[in-house]
Protein backbone atom coordinates (compact mmCIF):
# COMPACT_ATOMS: atom_id res chain seq x y z
CA UNK A 1 0.00 0.00 0.00
CA UNK A 2 1.46 3.99 -0.76
CA UNK A 3 -0.23 6.61 0.18
CA UNK A 4 -1.10 9.13 -2.20
CA UNK A 5 -3.34 11.05 -5.03
CA UNK A 6 -1.46 11.39 -8.26
CA UNK A 7 1.75 11.70 -6.60
CA UNK A 8 0.55 14.11 -4.00
CA UNK A 9 1.21 13.04 -0.57
CA UNK A 10 3.10 10.09 -1.98
CA UNK A 11 6.26 8.97 -0.43
CA UNK A 12 8.65 9.64 -2.53
CA UNK A 13 11.98 9.01 -1.01
CA UNK A 14 10.89 5.21 -0.28
CA UNK A 15 9.55 5.02 -4.00
CA UNK A 16 12.61 6.07 -4.82
CA UNK A 17 14.20 3.49 -3.31
CA UNK A 18 12.07 0.50 -3.78
CA UNK A 19 13.26 1.97 -7.81
CA UNK A 20 17.00 1.63 -6.88
CA UNK A 21 16.68 -2.00 -5.22
CA UNK A 22 14.56 -2.80 -8.07
CA UNK A 23 12.06 -4.74 -5.87
CA UNK A 24 10.35 -6.44 -8.59
CA UNK A 25 6.75 -8.21 -9.20
CA UNK A 26 5.13 -5.73 -6.44
CA UNK A 27 1.13 -6.06 -5.55
CA UNK A 28 0.83 -1.72 -5.43
CA UNK A 29 -2.14 -0.88 -3.50
CA UNK A 30 -3.22 3.12 -3.97
CA UNK A 31 -5.65 5.46 -5.25
CA UNK A 32 -4.01 5.58 -8.58
CA UNK A 33 -0.70 4.84 -10.67
CA UNK A 34 -0.11 9.18 -11.00
CA UNK A 35 1.73 9.90 -13.91
CA UNK A 36 5.18 8.42 -15.76
CA UNK A 37 7.63 9.29 -13.78
CA UNK A 38 5.73 10.55 -10.96
CA UNK A 39 4.95 9.21 -7.69
CA UNK A 40 3.66 5.31 -7.98
CA UNK A 41 4.28 5.90 -11.89
CA UNK A 42 8.21 5.73 -11.08
CA UNK A 43 7.64 2.09 -10.24
CA UNK A 44 5.72 1.00 -13.11
CA UNK A 45 8.31 3.10 -15.68
CA UNK A 46 10.60 0.57 -14.15
CA UNK A 47 8.52 -2.28 -14.43
CA UNK A 48 8.83 -3.51 -10.60
CA UNK A 49 4.57 -3.80 -10.58
CA UNK A 50 2.62 -6.84 -11.37
CA UNK A 51 -0.47 -6.13 -10.12
CA UNK A 52 -2.08 -2.88 -8.96
CA UNK A 53 -5.41 -2.11 -7.09
CA UNK A 54 -6.56 1.69 -7.61
CA UNK A 55 -9.94 3.62 -8.51
CA UNK A 56 -8.54 4.52 -11.86
CA UNK A 57 -5.12 4.35 -13.89
CA UNK A 58 -6.65 6.65 -16.72
CA UNK A 59 -3.58 9.35 -16.26
CA UNK A 60 -1.01 6.90 -16.83
CA UNK A 61 -0.56 5.76 -20.47
CA UNK A 62 2.48 3.32 -19.06
CA UNK A 63 -0.10 1.45 -16.79
CA UNK A 64 -3.07 1.13 -19.21
CA UNK A 65 -0.33 0.09 -22.10
CA UNK A 66 1.41 -2.75 -19.35
CA UNK A 67 -2.15 -4.01 -18.67
CA UNK A 68 -2.99 -4.49 -22.76
CA UNK A 69 0.40 -5.86 -22.93
CA UNK A 70 -0.76 -8.42 -20.23
CA UNK A 71 1.84 -7.78 -18.17
CA UNK A 72 0.13 -5.71 -15.46
CA UNK A 73 -2.81 -6.80 -13.89
CA UNK A 74 -5.01 -4.13 -12.83
CA UNK A 75 -8.26 -4.29 -10.45
CA UNK A 76 -10.48 -1.27 -10.28
CA UNK A 77 -12.10 -0.20 -7.20
CA UNK A 78 -14.36 2.95 -6.88
CA UNK A 79 -12.50 5.44 -4.63
CA UNK A 80 -14.74 5.37 -2.00
CA UNK A 81 -15.41 1.69 -1.86
CA UNK A 82 -10.87 1.16 -1.66
CA UNK A 83 -10.83 3.76 0.90
CA UNK A 84 -13.30 2.00 3.22
CA UNK A 85 -12.02 -1.71 2.11
CA UNK A 86 -8.74 -0.47 3.41
CA UNK A 87 -10.20 0.97 6.36
CA UNK A 88 -12.35 -1.63 6.92
CA UNK A 89 -8.48 -4.00 7.21
CA UNK A 90 -7.24 -1.37 9.82
CA UNK A 91 -9.70 -1.55 11.82
CA UNK A 92 -10.73 -5.19 12.49
CA UNK A 93 -13.83 -5.24 10.34
CA UNK A 94 -15.18 -8.43 8.30
CA UNK A 95 -16.14 -6.19 5.07
CA UNK A 96 -18.46 -3.38 4.73
CA UNK A 97 -21.76 -2.39 3.01
CA UNK A 98 -21.61 0.14 0.41
CA UNK A 99 -24.11 1.37 -2.23
CA UNK A 100 -21.24 2.10 -4.56
CA UNK A 101 -21.30 0.01 -7.87
CA UNK A 102 -24.69 -1.22 -7.60
CA UNK A 103 -25.99 -2.44 -10.84
CA UNK A 104 -22.63 -1.57 -12.51
CA UNK A 105 -19.81 -3.79 -13.31
CA UNK A 106 -18.59 -3.65 -9.68
CA UNK A 107 -21.00 -5.51 -8.83
CA UNK A 108 -19.79 -9.03 -11.06
CA UNK A 109 -19.21 -11.99 -8.80
CA UNK A 110 -19.99 -10.30 -5.40
CA UNK A 111 -22.62 -10.31 -2.84
CA UNK A 112 -25.37 -8.29 -2.01
CA UNK A 113 -27.80 -7.57 0.79
CA UNK A 114 -31.14 -5.50 1.44
CA UNK A 115 -31.39 -3.30 3.97
CA UNK A 116 -34.03 -1.04 4.94
CA UNK A 117 -35.50 -1.89 1.23
CA UNK A 118 -31.84 -1.00 -0.19
CA UNK A 119 -29.87 -2.76 -2.09
CA UNK A 120 -25.84 -2.71 -1.09
CA UNK A 121 -22.73 -4.70 -2.56
CA UNK A 122 -20.44 -6.43 0.29
CA UNK A 123 -17.05 -5.39 0.19
CA UNK A 124 -14.32 -7.34 1.11
CA UNK A 125 -11.14 -5.33 3.17
CA UNK A 126 -8.20 -4.98 1.42
CA UNK A 127 -4.71 -5.42 3.17
CA UNK A 128 -1.05 -5.47 2.34
CA UNK A 129 2.51 -6.78 3.96
CA UNK A 130 3.92 -3.44 4.21
CA UNK A 131 2.41 0.80 4.60
CA UNK A 132 4.67 3.05 2.61
CA UNK A 133 2.98 6.56 4.19
CA UNK A 134 3.90 10.29 3.70
CA UNK A 135 3.37 12.58 6.91
CA UNK A 136 4.11 16.23 6.83
CA UNK A 137 4.96 15.55 10.30
CA UNK A 138 6.39 12.56 13.08
CA UNK A 139 7.61 12.64 16.23
CA UNK A 140 9.84 10.41 17.48
CA UNK A 141 7.74 7.98 19.08
CA UNK A 142 6.20 7.72 15.36
CA UNK A 143 3.06 9.57 15.66
CA UNK A 144 1.98 11.13 12.20
CA UNK A 145 0.14 14.49 11.23
CA UNK A 146 -0.27 15.27 8.07
CA UNK A 147 -0.89 18.58 5.11
CA UNK A 148 -3.99 19.27 3.79
CA UNK A 149 -4.82 17.22 0.83
CA UNK A 150 -1.82 15.28 1.12
CA UNK A 151 -3.65 13.35 4.13
CA UNK A 152 -5.62 11.34 1.61
CA UNK A 153 -4.92 7.54 1.96
CA UNK A 154 -2.09 7.95 4.10
CA UNK A 155 -3.90 7.61 7.66
CA UNK A 156 -5.90 4.92 6.32
CA UNK A 157 -3.15 2.40 5.02
CA UNK A 158 -1.16 2.96 8.04
CA UNK A 159 -3.52 0.93 9.78
CA UNK A 160 -3.94 -1.63 7.55
CA UNK A 161 -0.36 -3.73 6.72
CA UNK A 162 1.66 -5.97 8.66
CA UNK A 163 4.56 -3.29 8.55
CA UNK A 164 4.35 0.18 8.61
CA UNK A 165 7.09 2.67 6.95
CA UNK A 166 6.33 6.31 7.63
CA UNK A 167 8.59 8.93 5.36
CA UNK A 168 7.90 12.01 7.06
CA UNK A 169 9.21 15.64 6.12
CA UNK A 170 9.87 16.61 9.81
CA UNK A 171 10.89 14.44 12.26
CA UNK A 172 10.12 16.38 15.94
CA UNK A 173 10.53 15.57 19.71
CA UNK A 174 7.84 13.90 21.16
CA UNK A 175 4.87 16.46 22.58
CA UNK A 176 6.13 18.77 19.35
CA UNK A 177 2.98 17.46 17.62
CA UNK A 178 -0.05 18.64 19.81
CA UNK A 179 -1.73 15.00 20.85
CA UNK A 180 -5.06 16.46 19.83
CA UNK A 181 -3.35 17.29 16.18
CA UNK A 182 -1.70 13.30 15.99
CA UNK A 183 -4.08 11.75 13.24
CA UNK A 184 -1.98 8.08 12.76
CA UNK A 185 -1.30 7.04 16.04
CA UNK A 186 2.51 5.93 16.79
CA UNK A 187 1.26 2.64 18.28
CA UNK A 188 0.94 1.94 14.56
CA UNK A 189 4.13 3.01 13.16
CA UNK A 190 7.01 0.40 12.97
CA UNK A 191 10.07 2.88 10.47
CA UNK A 192 10.29 6.38 10.41
CA UNK A 193 12.25 7.51 7.32
CA UNK A 194 13.00 11.54 7.22
CA UNK A 195 12.01 13.01 3.98
CA UNK A 196 15.19 14.45 2.02
CA UNK A 197 15.30 17.86 1.35
CA UNK A 198 14.91 19.27 -1.76
CA UNK A 199 16.28 22.32 -1.23
CA UNK A 200 19.30 21.89 1.07
CA UNK B 1 -20.17 32.89 -24.53
CA UNK B 2 -18.90 29.64 -26.25
CA UNK B 3 -20.73 26.43 -25.41
CA UNK B 4 -18.62 25.15 -22.69
CA UNK B 5 -18.84 28.46 -21.07
CA UNK B 6 -22.61 28.39 -21.51
CA UNK B 7 -23.40 24.96 -20.02
CA UNK B 8 -21.09 25.60 -16.91
CA UNK B 9 -22.89 29.11 -15.96
CA UNK B 10 -26.44 27.19 -16.72
CA UNK B 11 -25.53 24.23 -14.13
CA UNK B 12 -24.04 26.53 -11.46
CA UNK B 13 -27.46 27.81 -11.43
CA UNK B 14 -28.54 25.25 -9.17
CA UNK B 15 -26.07 25.66 -6.71
CA UNK B 16 -27.35 28.38 -3.81
CA UNK B 17 -25.05 30.34 -0.79
CA UNK B 18 -24.24 27.38 1.98
CA UNK B 19 -24.14 24.35 -0.35
CA UNK B 20 -21.30 21.98 -0.49
CA UNK B 21 -20.58 20.79 -4.31
CA UNK B 22 -18.03 18.19 -5.59
CA UNK B 23 -17.26 19.23 -9.43
CA UNK B 24 -15.90 16.70 -11.84
CA UNK B 25 -13.19 17.50 -14.59
CA UNK B 26 -13.65 19.41 -17.81
CA UNK B 27 -17.14 21.44 -17.95
CA UNK B 28 -17.74 20.59 -14.89
CA UNK B 29 -14.78 22.38 -13.13
CA UNK B 30 -15.90 25.81 -14.67
CA UNK B 31 -18.82 25.92 -12.50
CA UNK B 32 -17.07 27.55 -10.47
CA UNK B 33 -16.53 30.22 -11.80
CA UNK B 34 -20.00 31.03 -12.21
CA UNK B 35 -21.25 30.30 -8.60
CA UNK B 36 -23.08 32.36 -6.40
CA UNK B 37 -20.47 33.70 -3.63
CA UNK B 38 -20.97 30.99 -0.41
CA UNK B 39 -20.64 27.90 -2.12
CA UNK B 40 -18.00 26.16 -1.04
CA UNK B 41 -16.61 23.45 -3.34
CA UNK B 42 -15.27 19.66 -2.01
CA UNK B 43 -12.87 17.43 -3.83
CA UNK B 44 -12.59 14.03 -2.95
CA UNK B 45 -8.48 13.57 -2.55
CA UNK B 46 -9.80 15.40 0.93
CA UNK B 47 -10.96 19.17 0.95
CA UNK B 48 -13.41 21.43 1.61
CA UNK B 49 -12.96 25.08 0.33
CA UNK B 50 -10.98 24.60 -3.27
CA UNK B 51 -10.83 28.16 -4.31
CA UNK B 52 -9.04 29.94 -7.08
CA UNK B 53 -6.05 28.23 -8.87
CA UNK B 54 -2.76 28.97 -7.59
CA UNK B 55 -0.44 30.80 -9.06
CA UNK B 56 3.53 31.80 -8.08
CA UNK B 57 4.20 31.71 -4.59
CA UNK B 58 0.92 30.78 -3.66
CA UNK B 59 1.36 27.25 -5.55
CA UNK B 60 1.64 24.34 -2.27
CA UNK B 61 1.57 20.95 -3.88
CA UNK B 62 -0.33 20.14 -0.22
CA UNK B 63 -3.55 22.06 -1.46
CA UNK B 64 -4.19 20.14 -5.00
CA UNK B 65 -7.58 19.18 -6.37
CA UNK B 66 -8.30 15.90 -7.45
CA UNK B 67 -7.05 17.38 -11.41
CA UNK B 68 -3.69 17.88 -9.67
CA UNK B 69 -4.36 21.86 -9.71
CA UNK B 70 -3.08 23.84 -7.10
CA UNK B 71 -5.37 25.79 -5.69
CA UNK B 72 -6.32 28.77 -2.73
CA UNK B 73 -8.01 27.21 0.29
CA UNK B 74 -10.95 30.01 0.93
CA UNK B 75 -11.78 31.07 4.56
CA UNK B 76 -13.44 27.85 6.69
CA UNK B 77 -11.60 25.08 4.94
CA UNK B 78 -11.24 21.76 5.84
CA UNK B 79 -9.16 18.67 5.66
CA UNK B 80 -9.32 14.70 6.10
CA UNK B 81 -8.53 11.39 4.62
CA UNK B 82 -10.18 9.64 1.68
CA UNK B 83 -12.33 7.27 3.45
CA UNK B 84 -14.18 10.87 5.26
CA UNK B 85 -14.17 12.36 2.19
CA UNK B 86 -16.14 9.65 0.72
CA UNK B 87 -18.63 9.20 3.69
CA UNK B 88 -19.30 13.18 3.37
CA UNK B 89 -20.31 11.89 -0.21
CA UNK B 90 -22.12 8.79 0.43
CA UNK B 91 -23.96 10.26 3.26
CA UNK B 92 -25.90 13.52 1.76
CA UNK B 93 -23.79 16.16 2.64
CA UNK B 94 -22.90 17.22 -0.35
CA UNK B 95 -25.66 19.68 -1.76
CA UNK B 96 -24.96 18.97 -5.71
CA UNK B 97 -22.07 17.39 -8.13
CA UNK B 98 -21.63 18.40 -11.33
CA UNK B 99 -20.09 15.63 -13.60
CA UNK B 100 -19.36 14.76 -17.59
CA UNK B 101 -21.49 12.20 -19.33
CA UNK B 102 -20.93 9.74 -22.10
CA UNK B 103 -24.75 8.78 -22.09
CA UNK B 104 -28.08 9.12 -19.80
CA UNK B 105 -30.72 6.67 -19.79
CA UNK B 106 -34.84 7.71 -20.05
CA UNK B 107 -34.87 6.22 -16.38
CA UNK B 108 -31.57 8.47 -15.23
CA UNK B 109 -28.79 5.58 -15.59
CA UNK B 110 -25.36 7.23 -16.05
CA UNK B 111 -22.79 5.99 -18.31
CA UNK B 112 -19.91 8.56 -17.57
CA UNK B 113 -16.62 6.61 -16.46
CA UNK B 114 -15.49 4.35 -19.83
CA UNK B 115 -16.34 3.37 -23.56
CA UNK B 116 -17.29 -0.18 -23.70
CA UNK B 117 -13.99 -2.23 -23.85
CA UNK B 118 -11.97 0.87 -22.13
CA UNK B 119 -10.97 -0.23 -18.52
CA UNK B 120 -8.89 2.71 -17.33
CA UNK B 121 -11.39 3.14 -13.56
CA UNK B 122 -14.29 5.07 -12.72
CA UNK B 123 -12.17 7.24 -10.00
CA UNK B 124 -14.63 8.30 -7.07
CA UNK B 125 -17.93 8.91 -9.69
CA UNK B 126 -19.52 5.65 -8.58
CA UNK B 127 -19.24 7.02 -5.12
CA UNK B 128 -20.68 10.30 -5.89
CA UNK B 129 -23.88 9.30 -7.66
CA UNK B 130 -24.68 7.56 -4.75
CA UNK B 131 -25.87 10.03 -2.43
CA UNK B 132 -24.96 13.10 -3.61
CA UNK B 133 -28.14 14.90 -3.38
CA UNK B 134 -28.45 16.60 -6.61
CA UNK B 135 -26.59 14.61 -9.57
CA UNK B 136 -26.25 17.11 -12.48
CA UNK B 137 -24.76 15.47 -15.65
CA UNK B 138 -23.18 18.82 -17.59
CA UNK B 139 -22.10 17.48 -21.43
CA UNK B 140 -23.09 18.51 -25.04
CA UNK B 141 -26.16 16.97 -26.16
CA UNK B 142 -24.87 14.89 -28.63
CA UNK B 143 -21.59 13.39 -29.41
CA UNK B 144 -18.54 14.60 -31.85
CA UNK B 145 -19.87 11.44 -34.36
CA UNK B 146 -23.73 13.38 -34.25
CA UNK B 147 -25.13 10.35 -32.25
CA UNK B 148 -27.44 10.93 -29.25
CA UNK B 149 -26.30 10.78 -25.77
CA UNK B 150 -29.08 10.91 -24.31
CA UNK B 151 -30.40 7.50 -25.21
CA UNK B 152 -33.54 4.46 -24.15
CA UNK B 153 -30.41 2.46 -22.32
CA UNK B 154 -27.07 2.77 -21.86
CA UNK B 155 -24.78 0.57 -23.94
CA UNK B 156 -21.69 1.90 -21.98
CA UNK B 157 -20.89 0.53 -18.43
CA UNK B 158 -22.86 1.98 -15.66
CA UNK B 159 -21.25 4.32 -13.54
CA UNK B 160 -25.21 4.36 -11.32
CA UNK B 161 -28.10 3.32 -11.80
CA UNK B 162 -31.38 5.95 -11.82
CA UNK B 163 -28.83 8.47 -10.40
CA UNK B 164 -29.53 11.82 -12.84
CA UNK B 165 -31.58 14.29 -11.88
CA UNK B 166 -30.43 17.12 -14.03
CA UNK B 167 -29.20 17.31 -17.27
CA UNK B 168 -27.35 20.68 -19.17
CA UNK B 169 -26.30 20.90 -21.90
CA UNK B 170 -25.71 23.34 -24.74
CA UNK B 171 -28.89 23.30 -26.30
CA UNK B 172 -31.53 22.19 -23.53
CA UNK B 173 -32.12 21.74 -19.83
CA UNK B 174 -34.01 18.36 -19.07
CA UNK B 175 -34.97 17.07 -15.92
CA UNK B 176 -35.49 13.06 -14.96
CA UNK B 177 -38.83 12.55 -13.50
CA UNK B 178 -40.32 9.38 -12.59
CA UNK B 179 -42.94 9.84 -15.84
CA UNK B 180 -40.15 10.25 -17.90
CA UNK B 181 -37.10 13.26 -19.43
CA UNK B 182 -38.88 16.50 -18.93
CA UNK B 183 -37.81 18.93 -21.21
CA UNK B 184 -37.72 22.58 -19.03
CA UNK B 185 -34.98 24.55 -21.11
CA UNK B 186 -34.60 24.90 -24.45
CA UNK B 187 -32.13 27.54 -26.11
CA UNK B 188 -33.08 30.29 -28.00
CA UNK B 189 -33.80 30.46 -31.44
CA UNK B 190 -34.38 26.68 -30.92
CA UNK B 191 -38.01 24.66 -30.84
CA UNK B 192 -38.40 21.22 -28.28
CA UNK B 193 -38.45 19.49 -31.75
CA UNK B 194 -35.50 20.17 -32.83
CA UNK B 195 -33.73 18.57 -29.49
CA UNK B 196 -36.41 15.83 -29.81
CA UNK B 197 -34.63 15.42 -33.09
CA UNK B 198 -30.91 14.84 -31.47
CA UNK B 199 -32.39 12.31 -28.20
CA UNK B 200 -33.88 8.47 -28.37
CA UNK B 201 -36.74 8.64 -25.84
CA UNK B 202 -39.72 10.65 -26.16
CA UNK B 203 -39.40 14.30 -24.32
CA UNK B 204 -42.21 15.48 -22.06
CA UNK B 205 -41.84 19.71 -22.72
CA UNK B 206 -42.72 21.32 -19.20
CA UNK B 207 -46.16 23.34 -19.79
CA UNK B 208 -43.87 25.89 -17.93
CA UNK B 209 -40.61 25.64 -20.81
CA UNK B 210 -38.24 28.14 -20.14
CA UNK B 211 -35.73 30.24 -22.73
CA UNK B 212 -32.23 28.87 -22.12
CA UNK B 213 -29.81 32.09 -22.94
CA UNK B 214 -27.07 31.90 -25.51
Amino acid sequence: MIGGFMGCGSPHGLIDELVRQGKKDLTVIANDTARPGVGIGKLISAKLVKKVVASHIGTNPETQAQMIAGSLEVDLVPQGTLAERVRAAGFGLGAIVTPTGVGTVVEDGKRTIDIDGRTFLVELPISADFALVNAKRADYRGNLSYAFTARNFNPLIAMAAEVVIAEAEDIVPVGAIDPDSVVTPHVVVDYLVPQEKKNG
Amino acid sequence: MDIRNRIAKRAAEYFKAGDVVNLGVGIPGMCSDYAVPGVMFHTENGFIGVGPAATGVQKVEAFSNASSTEFVPVFGSCAFDSAESFAIVRSGRLAATVLGGLQIAENGDLANWTRPGGKFGMGGAMDLVNGVRKVIVAMELCAKNGSPKIVKDCSYPLTGKRCVNHVVTEQCVIDVTPQGLLLVEVLDGLSPEDIQRQVEPRLIVSSSLKQMER
